[in-house]
């Protein structure tokens, strides 16, 4: 497998959140400002990445029958580790993204990459594939949060372009995320076909 | 071979087009704008004429080059639904730009994105009207005092009044209330097309007689409310409205009419037509009584445009000779 | 590819056992290094509340009342400057309600801050700036006892946020009801 291919999948052919449509319950609700959905696609990508670097190491020890838990067990370490790092040195953002940084561990994206990559390859590609994938992930949330919090708010990573006024409170809140989220797949996935 | 080709029944043929009724419908929209120009005078006017030219245009501008068909704006259809969202809408001149993103979302979203007019699953004017509702909760919250017939100039929200349904939620129904005679003609502050029950029912009647809205909806969903809400009135009147004021105030009568009887998301039978009238009114007092907003016309409708593909499964006709 | 572990009892028993050990104990180092800046970050947002609501303290000194937190304001002579009160109601617009307010030695509103929100945002969720001293509905240095605090609607003197009397009745109520936990603080 070449190096290149991973990285166009993770980024673009096989993106997590317009392609694969994986974790979508995080890429809704943490995605109201463009910050916060920047903060969520790094913690994620820091947790894919080490999750994918240690389940290549260890996939020849890991008897099939229990995989699964196997890389629940490796994949929640490192998602506690992201929580209390955050919550002892960036406690601000860890108030807002606070539930949702617990709830990586059910992303189907961490698990998805696991199963479907890190278990069959070796331990640079897979580190390449969590880092990419993450950042796939990570791209995209910051582009919904940006549209989002623009719409929303007037507000361009927390600073205001329109004095005073208000946005479309709607963006913000969890209709206008499906809505938005809806608008941008669609035109992100026409500018995909075309290219 | 095309000689032998036939297509299946029913082959009546009649003159009613989209076109036609569509028009029709614009027809009997007028009333209610007579009523809203009166009362709010160029500000209702204004408004209404904005937001019919910023549909028209969508529409025209979504199909001419995303869509890349025949322009369908000939229809009436995108007029019909720019006059339903300028109804809704309180006449102040923040409206003025507001309703230009209610038709945006209207159209585009409610509408041509689910495939234009007869694909939408809901009423394009209840998704903007919504939309500006939780986009924009001041504005859209913000109501003129009603003055003297015609006034010229624009109102804004420094002589703002109140609607009956917001004075109920906020002070109880002790605090003083219009007449219901005021309720009948109008002269009370709320929405551009909803104050005047008297305007919506000579709009309906027109309808009903051009047979392009049945009675089922309109007598089924006042009917529920009036119901519901009179059996509320009798437990406890202190707490509760009195039924006329209920059906008379905020959108109840310009929803049940206009809005429920949409073709596109409304039931095709009989009895799934009052099954779905009947659920607006048991929602609209639900929600007004005790959900968090003081109206509910519109989440109600909305709500059962949702479980329309399944009256229409549920309440199919019978076959005869199966 | 690498020959694989069969899938034993013993393997499987063992693999697990040895994973999650390994993983218990990473997350009890990071847990030992972690756990001071935790509890450090948390007291100082009590802290930060305090000092935005109170000013010219130099000790604190805490009590409770009703349930409610209470954090004394004293100088450096020992007198008592004020108090910065945690109180809260499920009043508002979107549930609970927790604001912590500070009142000086007079019991008039030095200051106040929001603890736990759930109003919307861009409506209720102005209340943090709304009530403050440059804002439109500034309850600051007013006193509510004897007083209370009431919005215009209710006959009172202050501006609810516009679209929002539920959240504005709501903080109202909690400064009022901060106010007569501080007055029988005093006795």
């Amino acid at each position: 497998m070449k190096t290149s291919d991973i990285i166009k999948n993770g980024l673009i052919k096989e993106n997590p959140t317009w392609v694969l449509i994986l974790g979508m319950c995080p890429t809704l609700a943490t995605t109201t400002s463009a910050i916060n959905g920047m903060s969520m696609g790094l913690a994620t990508t820091f947790v894919l990445m080490m999750s994918n670097i240690v389940i290549s190491l260890l996939k020849s020890v890991i008897p099939d029958k229990v995989r699964i838990p196997a890389f629940i067990v490796i994949i929640a370490t490192f998602v506690t580790m992201v929580e209390m790092v955050m919550k002892a040195y960036l406690p601000a953002l860890y108030e807002n993204l606070g539930l949702f940084i617990a709830l990586i561990v059910v992303n189907c994206i961490v698990l998805g990459r696991a199963e479907a990559f890190a278990s069959k390859n070796n331990v640079w590609h897979s580190f390449l594939d969590g880092l990419f994938m993450g950042l796939g992930f990570t791209w995209a949330l910051t582009l919904l949060g940006m549209v989002r919090e623009l719409l929303g708010t007037g507000s361009f990573f927390g600073h205001s372009l329109i004095g005073g006024a208000d946005g479309m409170l709607m963006m913000i809140l969890p209709p206008g995320g499906f809505l938005c989220l809806g608008l941008l797949m669609a035109l992100i996935n026409h500018l995909r076909k075309k290219c | 071979m095309n000689l032998l080709n036939i297509s299946g029944s029913p082959h009546v043929h009649s003159d009613e087009s989209t076109k036609k009724i569509m028009w029709r419908v614009n027809l009997a929209l007028m009333p209610m704008l007579i009523v809203a120009i009166a009362y709010f005078g160029i500000t209702a006017l204004l408004i209404s004429l904005i937001s019919v030219a910023s549909c028209v245009l969508f529409q025209w501008l979504i199909e001419k080059f995303i869509l890349k068909v025949d322009t369908t704006i000939w229809d009436g259809s995108a007029i019909v639904t720019g006059l339903l969202l300028a109804f809704n809408v309180p006449a102040t001149v923040d409206m003025m730009w507001i309703v230009v993103i209610g038709a945006l979302v209207a159209i585009g979203v409610a509408k041509m994105a689910f495939g234009g007019l007869g694909k939408n699953p809901f009423n394009p004017a209840i998704v903007g009207r919504i939309f500006l509702l939780i986009s924009f909760p001041v504005q859209m919250t913000t109501w003129p005092q009603v003055g003297g017939l015609f006034p010229m100039e624009l109102l804004t929200d420094a002589t703002s009044g109140a609607t009956p349904l917001g004075i109920i939620k906020e002070q109880g129904v002790s605090a003083g209330l219009p007449q219901a005679w005021d309720l009948f003609i109008g002269h009370v502050g709320g929405s551009l097309g909803e104050v005047s029950a008297l305007a919506i029912l000579i709009g309906a009647i027109y309808l009903l007689w051009r047979r392009i809205i049945s009675w089922h909806i309109p007598v089924a969903f006042i009917g529920t409310a009036f119901l519901f809400s009179g059996l509320l009135w009798l437990i406890d009147p202190t707490t509760y409205v009195d039924p006329v004021v209920t059906i008379l105030t905020g959108g109840i009568m310009l929803g049940a009419c206009f809005m429920a009887t949409d073709m596109v998301t409304s039931p095709m039978s009989k009895v799934g037509q009052l099954i779905f009238g009947c659920g607006c009114g048991l929602l609209t007092i639900i929600i007004r009584n005790w959900g968090a907003y003081p109206e509910g016309v519109s989440f109600a409708i909305l709500i059962m445009n949702c479980i329309t593909p399944l009256l229409n499964r549920w309440c199919k006709p019978k076959r005869f000779a199966v | 590819m690498a020959k694989k572990a069969q899938s034993t009892l013993i393997n499987m028993l063992l693999s697990l056992t040895v994973i999650a050990l390994v993983a218990a104990a990473a997350l009890a180092a990071l847990n030992a290094i972690t756990a001071a800046p935790i509890a450090n970050a948390q007291k100082a947002k009590v802290e930060n509340a305090i000092s935005a609501v109170l000013p010219n303290f130099d000790k604190l000194q805490d009590t409770a009342i009703d349930g409610n937190i209470c954090h004394i304001g004293i100088d450096s002579e020992g007198n008592f400057v004020g108090a910065a009160i945690e109180a809260g109601n499920d009043k508002g617009f979107g549930g609970h309600l927790q604001l912590m307010v500070g009142f000086d030695a007079e019991g008039n509103v030095t200051g106040y801050q929001i603890l736990e929100t759930h109003e919307t945002p861009g409506l209720g969720a102005k209340a943090d700036k709304w009530f403050q001293n440059d804002g439109k509905g500034s309850v600051i240095g007013l006193n509510p006892n004897g007083n209370e605090l009431k919005v215009k609607k209710d006959g009172g003197d202050i501006d609810a946020i516009s679209g929002s009397t539920i959240t504005s009745r709501a903080f109202l109520d909690i400064v009022n009801n901060a106010s007569s936990l501080f007055q029988n603080l005093n006795h």
